[in-house]
């Protein structure tokens, strides 16, 4: 229930949105003009060099605010919800991707590889999956599925432990053990960067080795969005966690106010269990 | 107090970077509610005039049988950038101009939540506003492919249509970071003795919606992204040689899009529901309820996206879920409908400007509302599906019910946002101008849909040509009546009676205490609600 005593902070007008909005809008551009063959990369990159400024910019003016104590408990209360919610939404837009493959693999492809559409179409596809799709598969198109207990395996190990790491440091922010919360920090971001590093190599070893690439069909396409969208998240959560890596060094973080610390931990929570989703729907039950 | 720098006032110079910016920094840099209120009405105004001369475009090509306006793919261009613009750019922002504006006044609070973040989701309109005019002066052309954006053409379309993708996806964050700050405000910032249940229905549909649209926006910007993937990146999600399916692209876009006309439509439930107590005087009939209907609508929504694609083909116990749970949603519906006639039974009525509209929302909504429940049908869909009876339908929802209600909502409050009285003699004329023309343009169309006129065509057979040279000539009318709308509102910004703090006899609310116009900061110190 609100509780409100009269010092909510309200920051001063800031000009750090719109230079978000000039960011977005170089990078639409530019991303536009390069994908059509236009050149344009360059105001990509700007926008996105404009993007990482805004960020710094407004993300420092808020620690700052933070730490010069203008954050109340209502304001703290304020970011809980607006995590919680942000959150939530994020596990929305993974939903249109899973949705995805599921209308793939349950409805899409055995309709395609039945009755009339098969008959009339393309006689003989025999409805399997992972399939690259009737017509690929007519053409001759040949991958293998990425297997699910060598490196996913691994990775889904590498989330989990780093799961309890960042639980362990904020046991140790809470008991105010600075040297706990530090490692734990640490091993959390070491954990973060292995994935990535795993999720490379195996990305790689797809397009050498396995011929499956973004253009393998119904297989390839919700393996690569799948797996890059998680992969995108991963890099922005092992970000934030570099971020509050050096706060905790700088002892921005008291053992009651923390809720940097908490909004981070709670994103790569969200991040591990979507992993879990991953593992089972695209690697195991395969 | 912890908010030094926003006491300056608005008439204070900008010096060291301290006070409050003047000119255009004012707006660029604003953290106040009711500045980004006011700069999501005046570009959701804008993005009206231009939305709106594009449908005079189609009208003026539909006047007669023939092409002799413009070329078809133009029209098409046309019909595209209407209705995108008209959802996104037009009734969501305005939508979001009222939030800003009344919610922090209606419960009682400071501000908004997150004052930053309320600036970038305004901020990020133009931009997306930008992107997809840009497309108009591209080789190709804007976009084509029709408001809903349905692969193959939309993957098979030039660089407009990436154009159109990004501006989604920044359109889909501004509304995502509207909404939160919503939820985050009404949930935290309520003054004490403010509960839930004592809220301004207009605060409860606006949390509603908010809910709707942070679990729909995401999932819409998934199927954009799937669009642009398939379109530059060599996937084939839509494309049924690699085991996809263009269908698959309609449910997930109706998943977003059934929610979506509800994220339209609900707000403005609220503002009637604020409107026509005011004016009959009587406390609205069973508040309760109206609340559980909102929520029941809402939840509703998720389950019946599959009735805008009865045509694609689905299994028959399909089809029967997506019908009858659709024409459950007129239960709900009927409750708000008949608690709105209740609260004006008996009521000692006066009939103002916003009264009007609001009538004319309750009466033409309706007609909407039940043209929706013919559609819900399976057997009769499959024949009026893609015709105008459609357009006809969804016409009467978003101008006679979304676009009434904001006008409707604009009268309202516009005496507390200037603090003068609007002139009532144009406001009547506008009231009738527009509902009559509304009426001369939108209703012919039913008949025509029922007779088989195809939507989103340039040219018809000669039989169509009596109603829609009336549809044509009635969409002139309510097109150039709108000026006088604008006229009204700049005449009150610039002088007019004074308003009194309370505005209207019946208005009751927290709103209705401060002074007229809202001072720049109100509720610093929070009121107390019994």
């Amino acid at each position: 229930m609100a509780s409100q005593t009269g010092g909510y902070y309200l920051p001063a007008p800031s000009h750090w949105p719109i230079v978000g909005s000039v960011a977005l809008a170089l990078m639409a551009l530019g991303a536009t003009f390069m994908m059509n063959g236009l050149g344009g990369g360059w105001v990509l990159w700007l926008g996105l060099a404009v993007l990482a400024l805004m960020l710094f910019g407004w993300f420092g003016t808020v620690i700052g605010e933070s730490v010069s104590g203008k954050h109340n408990k209502q304001v703290d209360q304020s970011f809980r919800w607006g995590m919680s919610w942000f959150i939530f939404s994020e596990v929305m837009f993974f939903g249109a991707f899973f949705g995805a493959l599921f209308y793939m693999r349950v409805l899409a492809v055995p309709w395609l590889g039945s009755g009339d559409t098969m008959e009339q179409l393309w006689r003989g596809y025999t409805a399997t999956w992972p399939t690259a799709g009737p017509g690929l598969a007519a053409d001759g198109y040949k991958f293998t599925p990425m297997g699910a207990w060598g490196i996913p395996a691994i990775n889904t190990l590498l989330l989990l432990t780093s799961g309890a790491t960042v639980t362990w440091a904020h046991w140790g922010l809470k008991k105010s053990k600075r040297g706990q919360l530090i490692l734990g920090l640490f091993l959390t971001v070491a954990l973060g960067l292995s994935f990535l590093g795993l999720q490379a190599y195996e990305y790689v070893h797809a397009y050498r080795e396995l011929g499956l690439t973004l253009g393998a069909g119904a297989y390839g396409a919700t393996f690569f969005m799948l797996t890059g969208f998680h992969g995108f998240h991963v890099t922005v959560g092992t970000l934030m966690l570099i971020v509050i890596l050096g706060r905790s060094i700088k002892g921005h973080f008291t053992a009651e106010h923390h809720f940097g610390f908490e909004g981070v931990a709670w994103y790569w929570h969200f991040v591990d269990v979507v992993w879990l989703g991953l593992f089972i729907f695209v690697y195991w039950l395969v | 107090m912890a908010h030094d720098a926003t006491h300056a006032h608005d008439a204070i110079p900008a010096h060291d970077g301290h006070g409050q910016p003047g000119g255009i920094m004012r707006w660029l840099t604003t953290t106040n509610h009711k500045d980004i209120g006011s700069l999501y009405l005046w570009f959701a105004g804008t993005m009206f005039l231009v939305a709106g001369s594009f449908a005079l475009v189609i009208r003026a090509e539909l006047f007669q049988p023939g092409l002799q306006v413009v070329h078809p793919d133009f029209f098409n261009q046309m019909t595209t950038l209407h209705g995108l613009i008209m959802v996104f750019g037009v009734i969501m922002p305005a939508w979001a101009g009222f939030a800003n504006w009344q919610i922090p006044l209606m419960i009682g609070a400071p501000d908004m939540a997150f004052p930053r973040m309320n600036n970038w989701g305004f901020w990020l309109l133009p931009v997306a506003g930008f992107l997809l005019l840009l497309g108009l002066f591209m080789p190709g052309g804007a976009a084509a492919g029709g408001w809903t954006m349905y692969p193959p053409l939309f993957v098979q379309g030039g660089i407009s249509y990436d154009l159109t993708i990004f501006a989604i996806h920044i359109l889909g964050a501004s509304s995502i970071m509207g909404s939160i700050n919503i939820i985050t405000t009404v949930l935290n910032m309520r003054a004490p003795g403010m509960t839930l249940m004592k809220m301004p229905l207009f605060v409860w549909t606006w949390l509603i919606t908010a809910y709707l649209l942070i679990a729909t926006v995401p999932v819409l910007a998934g199927a954009v992204t799937m669009l642009l993937t398939d379109r530059h990146f060599d996937t084939h999600f839509f494309n049924p040689a690699g085991g996809g399916d263009p269908v698959m692209f309609q449910h997930i876009f109706w998943f977003f899009g059934h929610p979506e006309v509800y994220i339209l439509i609900l707000p403005a439930f609220g503002v009637v529901s604020q409107i026509i107590p005011t004016f009959a005087r009587k406390p609205l009939f069973g508040y309760a309820s109206m609340v559980y209907a909102t929520a029941s609508i809402a939840i509703l929504s998720f389950i019946v996206w599959a009735h805008h694609m009865f045509t694609v083909g689905m299994p028959a116990a399909a089809q029967l879920f997506f019908m009858y749970s659709t024409m459950l949603i007129a239960v709900p519906t009927g409750v708000k409908v008949f608690n709105w006639v209740a609260t004006m039974w008996k009521g000692s009525m006066t009939f103002e400007t916003p009264m009007l509209f609001a009538i004319a929302f309750v009466c033409l909504f309706t007609i909407g509302g039940f043209s929706g429940l013919v559609c819900a049908m399976t057997p009769v869909d499959i024949q009026i599906h893609d015709t105008y009876y459609v357009v006809a339908h969804f016409h009467y929802v978003l101008v006679s019910g979304a676009l009434f209600a904001i006008i409707a909502g604009v009268y309202y409050w516009l005496p507390k946002w200037t603090g003068h009285m609007y002139d009532e003699k144009l406001g009547k004329l506008h009231f009738w101008l527009s509902v009559i023309s509304m009426n001369v343009t939108f209703f012919p169309m039913h008949f025509l849909g029922l007779a088989g006129m195809p939507r989103r065509y340039a040219d018809y057979a000669l039989q169509f040509a009596e109603f829609n040279m009336i549809a044509s000539i009635g969409a002139f009318i309510f097109g150039f009546s709108q000026l006088i709308f604008l006229a009204v509102i700049i005449k009150a910004i610039r002088g007019g009676r004074k308003a009194s703090d309370q505005v209207w006899e019946g208005a009751q609310g927290l709103e209705w205490t401060v002074p007229s116009p809202a001072p720049y900061h109100t509720f610093e110190t929070a009121p107390v609600v019994k």
